[in-house]
C-alpha cells in the first residue's frame, strides 16, 4: 500500500487526467445536489419549517394547502382528537406579486404571503403585528426593512418588519405574517376565496415527545373529514416535488455511474501498462491482494482528492451565488453523501481490475516476456 | 543453509502443459543438484526449458512430477499462497530487464521485498540490511537516487541487491547480461561471482552469454527439457 502510495506522490501526473475527470465529475455531481437542494428548500422550505410533525388538511383538499379550508368548528374537533398528544396551530399560504409602495410599477415580485400562528423555525416566538411581515433573507436584496409593499391585485399594503437570519430559515421568497393578515389580503386580493375569522387552510400539530405521529393522525383522521399528513409526507406530496427528486436522482445516478466507469477504464488501463511490473512484484512475493490493494488505495486518493475539489468549489459557489438569483443550497449531509457515493464508485470501479490483476504469471517476470 | 549441503536438489522433475489436444513436455527427468555456493550456468537454446527449470527451481511454477527441495524444504507440493511466502522469503531474483520500481530511489527498491508482506523483520532492520547491501555494492551515495539516474550497471547493482534483501539460498538470474555490451556485461559477471562466493550463496544463471560459462563453477547444457551435459570448471576465474 505504501508502494500505491508512493507512487502517486512521485509520478502525479501518471494519475492528473483521472483526477481532472473525476474532479469535473465531482463538481456536477455536488452542484446537481446543491441544486436539487435548492429547488427543494424553496419549494418546500415552509413545510420544513413548520415546527409541528404532522399537517392536517380538509379530506377533499389533495393534500395541498391551496384546496384545504378548515373553519373553527373543525378545528375544535381536531384539536379534541390530538388530545394532550400535542397542541395545534392554523398555517395559510397565499401566492402572489409584491410591489414596492412608491417605486415602478413593472417591479413585480412573486412571493409567498405565509400565515401562522404556531411560530416556524428561524421566526420570532410573537406573530408580527397586523399588516407586518418577516421577510426570507433572499428577499433582502429586493427590499428594505420598513419599508411598504403592495401585495396582489388588492394592493394590501404590508410593512416589512424585518428579514430571517440566513441560517436558521430553510425556506426562500416568503413573507411571514399572523394569520389575520394572511386572511385580510386573500381577502382583498382574491375576495372571492376570502376565509372566515377562524378559518385556516391547515392545521399544524406539535407533539409532546412520547406521543406517536401515526397514532395522533390516526384519531385526527378517524374522527373528522381531514386528511393528516407528516411533514415529510406532506412535502412529497406538494405539485411536482417527486417529479423534481426523481428526475434529479436519476441525473446524479448516471454522473455516479460515469464516475464508476471513469475510475474502471484508468485503472483497467493503469493495470494493463503495469503488467510486467506486477509480474516482477508476484514472482518476488507479492500476494494478488496486496497489489489489488494498490489499486484500490490509489482510486481511492485520486477520487477523494476530485471530490475535495469538488466540496470546496461547491461550497465556493454557494457562497458566491446571490441570494434569490438561482436555487441553490450546500448542504453538508449532500456533501458527504456524494463523497461516500463517489468513494464507493472508486472501489467498485477499480474492483473491474481484480480479475486482471490476479491472472497475472508471475512466470512471466522470468524469460524476458 | 541446509543440512544437506545443497541449495536446490531437483529429482526425476517433469513439467507438461497441456495445449488444445496435446501436450508439450517443456522438462523431462530432470535431475540437478547445486551445491552451497555453487554457481550453475543454465545454457540452452531458446525453448529448451532452461525458464522452465529456473521458475521450478523459484517456486514460481510446480513440477508435473519429480521433487523439488530447496535450502532442504521440500516444496513440491507447496499450495500458491505458500509458494509466494516461499519466493518472499527463500529465494532471490535478478531478471533479465532488470525491472525496478521505477518511482522508487535504489534503497526503497531493495525495503519493497518487505513491504511485499511479512519477513519478520523491523522496518528498522529492513533498512539496516538495505543499507549495508548498497554499501556492499558500492552504491552507498546512490541510495536515494530513482533508477533513471542510475546507470545500467548501477540498476543491475541494485536488482542484485534487491534479491539478496532476504538472504536466499538461492538466487535465479535470468539472462543477466543480454541487455549490456560486452564491457558492463563482463563488470555485471564479474559483480554476480564476487557477490554470491562472499556470501556463499548459490546461483542458477540462465544465460546465452559464453562469459558467464567462465566464471560459473559449472554449466549445465539443457535441450529439448532434458539436461545433455555437465561441465565443470578447472578453476573458475576470480
Amino acid at each position: 500500500m505504501r508502494l500505491a502510495l508512493r507512487e502517486l506522490r512521485r509520478q502525479p501526473g501518471r494519475f492528473a487526467v483521472a483526477t481532472v475527470t473525476l474532479t469535473l465529475i465531482a463538481i456536477l455531481l455536488m452542484f446537481l445536489g446543491g441544486l436539487l437542494d435548492g429547488l427543494l428548500q424553496s419549494a418546500t422550505g415552509a413545510y420544513r419549517a413548520q415546527p409541528g410533525q404532522l399537517i392536517v388538511y380538509s379530506d377533499t383538499a389533495n393534500d395541498t394547502l391551496a384546496g384545504s379550508r378548515i373553519d373553527g368548528d373543525l378545528r375544535v374537533q381536531v384539536e379534541d382528537a390530538v388530545g394532550g398528544a400535542g397542541v395545534v396551530g392554523g398555517i395559510g399560504e397565499l401566492t402572489l406579486g409584491a410591489r414596492v409602495d412608491g417605486g415602478d410599477e413593472r417591479e413585480l415580485e412573486s412571493v409567498a404571503l405565509r400565515g401562522y400562528e404556531i411560530a416556524p423555525a428561524g421566526l420570532p416566538d410573537a406573530a408580527p403585528a397586523l399588516r407586518e411581515v418577516w421577510a426570507d433573507p433572499d428577499l433582502a436584496e429586493t427590499y428594505e426593512a420598513g419599508q411598504t409593499l403592495l401585495l396582489g391585485p388588492g394592493r394590501s399594503e404590508v410593512t416589512v418588519a424585518g428579514f430571517l437570519d440566513d441560517s436558521a430559515t430553510p425556506s426562500l421568497g416568503g413573507l411571514w405574517a399572523s394569520l389575520d393578515t394572511w386572511r385580510a389580503v386573500l381577502a382583498e386580493s382574491r375576495p372571492g376565496s376570502a376565509m372566515g375569522e377562524e378559518t385556516v387552510q391547515g392545521l399544524v400539530v406539535v407533539l409532546e415527545d412520547e406521543a406517536a405521529a401515526a397514532d395522533v393522525a390516526a384519531a385526527i383522521d378517524g374522527a373528522n373529514p381531514t386528511r393528516t399528513l407528516t411533514i415529510d409526507d406532506a412535502v412529497l406530496a406538494i405539485p411536482g416535488v417527486e417529479a423534481q427528486n426523481s428526475t434529479f436522482g436519476q441525473i446524479i445516478g448516471v454522473t455516479l455511474a460515469i464516475a464508476l466507469v471513469v475510475v474502471a477504464l484508468f485503472f483497467a488501463l493503469l493495470t494493463v501498462e503495469r503488467l510486467s511490473l506486477y509480474a516482477v512484484l508476484k514472482a518476488m512475493g507479492a500476494k494478488t491482494r496486496t497489489i489489488f490493494a494498490g489499486v484500490v488505495v490509489q482510486a481511492l486518493a485520486v477520487t477523494l482528492i476530485a471530490a475535495a475539489i469538488g466540496v470546496a468549489m461547491t461550497i465556493g459557489a454557494g457562497q458566491s451565488i446571490p441570494a434569490g438569483s438561482l436555487p441553490f443550497a450546500v448542504e453538508p449531509a449532500r456533501l458527504a453523501i456524494s463523497v461516500g457515493f463517489m468513494a464507493l464508485a472508486a472501489v467498485v470501479g477499480s474492483a473491474f481490475s481484480l480479475r486482471r490483476v490476479a491472472r497475472i504469471d508471475p512466470a512471466e517476470a522470468i524469460g524476458g516476456n | 543453509m541446509s543440512k544437506d549441503g545443497f541449495a536446490l536438489q531437483m529429482q526425476g522433475v517433469r513439467k507438461v502443459y497441456p495445449m488444445a489436444d496435446q501436450e508439450v513436455v517443456a522438462l523431462d527427468g530432470i535431475e540437478m543438484d547445486v551445491a552451497e555456493d555453487e554457481i550453475v550456468a543454465l545454457v540452452g537454446p531458446s525453448g529448451s526449458g532452461k525458464t522452465t527449470l529456473c521458475t521450478i527451481a523459484g517456486g514460481i511454477l510446480t513440477p508435473t512430477d519429480g521433487r523439488v527441495r530447496v535450502g532442504g524444504e521440500d516444496i513440491t507440493d507447496y499450495s500458491a499462497k505458500k509458494l509466494t511466502e516461499f519466493r518472499r522469503t527463500r529465494v532471490g531474483f535478478v531478471f533479465q530487464a532488470v525491472n525496478l520500481v521505477p518511482f522508487l530511489t535504489a534503497r526503497e527498491n531493495l525495503l519493497v521485498v518487505d513491504e511485499l508482506g511479512p519477513t519478520g523483520r523491523s522496518r528498522s532492520d529492513a533498512r539496516r540490511r538495505a543499507d549495508q547491501l548498497l554499501e556492499e555494492l558500492g552504491l552507498a551515495d546512490r541510495a536515494n537516487n530513482l533508477p533513471g539516474q542510475l546507470s545500467g550497471g548501477q540498476k543491475q547493482r541494485v536488482a542484485i541487491g534487491r534479491a539478496l534483501m532476504n538472504s536466499p539460498e538461492l538466487v535465479m538470474f535470468d539472462e543477466p547480461t543480454s541487455a549490456l555490451d560486452s564491457k558492463l556485461g563482463d563488470q555485471v559477471v564479474h559483480l554476480i561471482r564476487d557477490e554470491m562466493k562472499q556470501r556463499g550463496t548459490s546461483a542458477i544463471i540462465v544465460t546465452h552469454d559464453e562469459r558467464i560459462t567462465h566464471y560459473a563453477d559449472r554449466t549445465v547444457h539443457i535441450t529439448d527439457g532434458r539436461i545433455t551435459d555437465h561441465e565443470y570448471a578447472a578453476a573458475a576465474v576470480g
